[in-house]
């Protein structure tokens, strides 16, 4: 009874829709109290209790249409040609011919979505495995005492064999198409959250990516939401006695009006720079996706991004759809070569006047300048001038200063200088540097 | 397993009787009413501001002719404004008078201990429902035929407020630490509004159904104005809707939304207008446009806006 639902949230899931346990029970008592018959009705009842935001809606709907569609069974072409069973024959003839020859599309939709869920069809994972689960599904049906059928009505009644032929090419689309949709409902992957977290962001899978997007994005709210109640305790103050009693003088020190300690609310300012050089380029994209997402609660946010040039990209960050903002910034100057020397140089052209001793100057890169001249001098003016330089960088400590990286170079200018290549050191190292004071 | 039929049936009631209570539903926002009542589950309805989030409640509590009880969020609302407060005035005017009933009291107590054992017995009597001020959660939950509960933009509250909230829509039942846990007598209907100016977190909606509602599409929001303007006439609705469309494709600050669309064909009414032209829509511009720059930016084009509108309006 409840099987199709159950089903459904499998689906649904695959296809990127949370929903949780809670949700899933919610969504088998939706349907005992809409039921199945009326599609409209349940797309709507279930839209309500599985999909939370608009983002989920139109991927519910497809979802679903996917999952509750059915293929069009072409009308059963004897019939449509007015011609009759003959009586004798089709008493020998197997079930499955029968429903082909036949005019109920119904009982044979059944019979597709039974035999499609015997031979496994949900379990699908790959393309590849299409036409061997079709095969399967086919078999179910009982395709070998149809192809009986063939055999000997070819000789029999050559009509009535060459209409069965064509109905069973009809079959055969309808089952592809049936083992197609189990697919596509089957989702590209099945991921893990904390394995995805824990991933190097090197070997991150290009498959991942979207999935890693939404990680990136509830770390960037996380850290958004601890940094405002950070900043909200400090609103909130403690009663100064002092001032409390000066101004209530006039109520014989009676504290009718208090005063409130005021601490200045110091919001981190930082500069970013952002290597998208095709090394680290997928690191990058979630980086600036990061940073993008943080601006909540870093209000003053320049960011740079640079591979042998580099340009100020906080306008394209803060003006545009996120998504398109990463993609216009990679067009720009992504997956060039990394030229580090250059990009300093650059970077104390355009950006070093607005760094002061509030500013946080935060580098992402793996200083591999291709043997361009480091310039570290540049980021020693820059050292100078900020509060800090934190140098975030995806490789290994150990595998700093080999070959071409200039990491050894530009250490003794940086305040802090950190490994940082899962998602999960990345969120702890934003977590250390602008929240926890 | 109910019917469908019997489902398909009571959502016709419920869309015929928002209807009957002035607002005009789709489809799906009677479903949600409906799927809300069966499951006992709150709604939250998300959209653009003005195009009757609100008025889905109030026309809910009409229909299901229930009290509405509104608790409006804003940064900061918290237990002491959602739930219940002590009456600290009266506690304390009710001290001062029955000073001397105190004295007699203590009297014939038998030293400190005595005294003190009586006074704990009194901690009650000023920590009861008589000196319980209900705030919205608690009314709600204390109405003995139910009622209609509006949390309205609740994304105006703060993450603290949201998940105090959880106990309520998820069982219907509050904690006041003076007098135990309060369970509502009749579980009241929870209509939450939010305009998304912050995502709310995934506890919350995950205890509520999600209703999104839009704009309309123009036959629905004629019909819209029709319940709520009657006496304007149809072919000047039809246009006025078909304008106000024409508008929603523009880039503007502001999209005028359904509420705007039914002031302005209020304020033709007033003006007694029977067709629209360029100059009385210059003239009424400010009713549909709320910022300047909105106004400033349409005014030269109204006379294509208006001719595109009498376009798409003219019946095929």
């Amino acid at each position: 009874m409840k099987g199709p639902i159950v089903g459904f949230v499998g689906a649904a899931r695959a296809a990127g829709i949370r929903v949780s346990v809670a949700e899933s029970l919610d969504a088998v008592r939706t349907v005992d109290a809409v039921g199945y018959a009326d599609r409209a009705l349940l797309r709507d009842a279930l839209s309500a209790v599985m999909a939370k935001s608009l983002d989920e809606k139109p991927l519910f709907e497809r979802c679903f249409d996917l999952y509750f569609g059915r293929e069009q069974l072409e009308p059963a072409r004897l019939t449509a040609r007015g011609a009759e069973l003959p009586g004798q024959s089709s008493a020998a003839l197997s079930a499955l011919s029968t429903m082909l020859l036949g005019d109920d599309r119904g009982a044979l939709a059944v019979a597709v979505e039974r035999a499609a869920n015997r031979a496994g069809a949900s379990a699908i994972r790959s393309w590849t495995q299409t036409n061997m689960i079709a095969r399967r599904v086919l078999d179910e049906l009982g395709f070998a005492a149809l192809a009986q059928d063939l055999e000997r009505l070819r000789d029999e009644d050559a009509a009535l064999a060459a209409a069965l032929a064509e109905a069973l090419e009809d079959l055969r689309a309808v089952v592809r198409a049936r083992v197609e949709r189990s697919l596509e409902l089957s989702g590209p992957r099945r991921w893990d959250d904390d394995a995805l977290a824990a991933t190097t962001l090197w070997n991150l899978d290009p498959r991942d990516v979207a999935r890693m997007r939404v990680l990136v994005r509830a770390m960037a709210k996380r850290l958004a939401t601890r940094y405002g109640r950070d900043r909200r305790a400090r609103r909130r103050g403690r009663l100064d006695v002092r001032r409390t009693l000066r101004r209530n003088m006039g109520h014989d020190g009676v504290p009718f009006v208090t005063v409130w300690k005021r601490k200045k609310i110091e919001k981190p300012r930082v500069v970013a720079l952002c290597d998208v050089s095709g090394s680290v380029a997928a690191f990058a994209q979630l980086l600036l996706l990061f940073l993008h997402s943080l601006g909540e609660a870093i209000s003053d946010l320049s960011a740079y991004a640079f591979s042998n040039r580099l340009i100020d990209v906080g306008e394209i960050l803060r003006e545009r759809p996120v998504d398109d903002a990463i993609a216009e910034v990679m067009r720009r100057i992504g997956l060039g070569s990394s030229d580090y020397g250059t990009a300093l140089e650059d970077f104390a052209r355009l950006g070093l006047s607005a760094v002061d001793r509030h500013t946080s100057v935060l580098i992402l890169g793996d200083a591999r300048s291709n043997d361009a001249p480091p310039r570290a001098e540049i980021l020693k003016t820059v050292a100078e001038r900020a509060k800090r330089v934190v140098w975030l960088n995806p490789e290994a400590r150990s595998s700093w200063g080999t070959g071409d990286s200039e990491m050894l170079r530009y250490l003794p200018y940086c305040d802090v200088a950190r490994r940082c290549s899962t998602l999960r050191e990345m969120e702890r190292t934003v977590a250390e540097l602008f929240i926890v004071r | 397993m109910s019917d469908t039929g019997d489902a398909a049936r009571a959502i016709e009631a419920v869309a015929g009787g928002l209807a009957g209570a002035g607002y005009i539903p789709t489809r799906r926002i009677a479903t949600a009413v409906y799927l809300a009542r069966e499951l006992r589950k709150p709604i939250l309805v998300e959209g653009p501001a003005g195009v009757g989030k609100t008025e889905l409640a109030k026309a809910a509590a009409r229909y299901l002719d229930l009290p509405l009880i509104r608790l409006q969020c804003y940064e900061g609302v918290d237990e002491s404004k959602a739930l219940y407060e002590w009456k600290y005035g009266k506690q304390l005017l009710y001290t001062q008078i029955l000073k001397d009933g105190f004295r007699e009291v203590f009297e014939n107590a038998d030293g400190l201990d005595g005294a003190l054992r009586k006074l704990q017995s009194f901690d009650d009597v000023f920590f009861s429902e008589q000196f319980l001020e209900e705030r919205p959660l608690l009314r709600a939950l204390r109405q003995p035929d139910g009622a209609v509960l509006l949390i309205d933009e609740v994304d105006k509250s703060d993450e603290e407020f949201e998940a105090f909230l959880l106990e309520v829509l998820a069982d219907y039942q509050v904690s006041v630490p003076e007098l135990g846990t309060i369970s509502a007598l009749v579980p009241p209907l929870v209509i939450l509004t939010s305009n998304s100016t912050r995502d709310l977190g995934d506890a919350l909606k995950r205890r509520c159904l999600h209703l999104h509602i839009g704009y309309p599409d123009r036959a629905l929001e004629e019909r819209i104005v029709d319940a709520r303007v009657p006496g304007v006439e149809p072919r000047l609705r039809a246009l006025l809707v078909a304008f106000v469309h024409q508008l929603r494709t523009r880039d503007l600050k502001k999209l005028p939304s359904v509420s705007e669309s039914i002031d302005w064909a209020r304020t033709l009414l007033l003006l007694h207008a029977e067709e629209l032209d360029t100059e009385l829509v210059t003239e009424t511009l400010n009713v549909l446009l709320k910022f300047h720059d909105d106004t400033s930016a349409v005014e030269h084009q109204i006379g294509a806006l208006l001719a595109e509108a009498r376009k798409t309006a003219a019946p095929a």
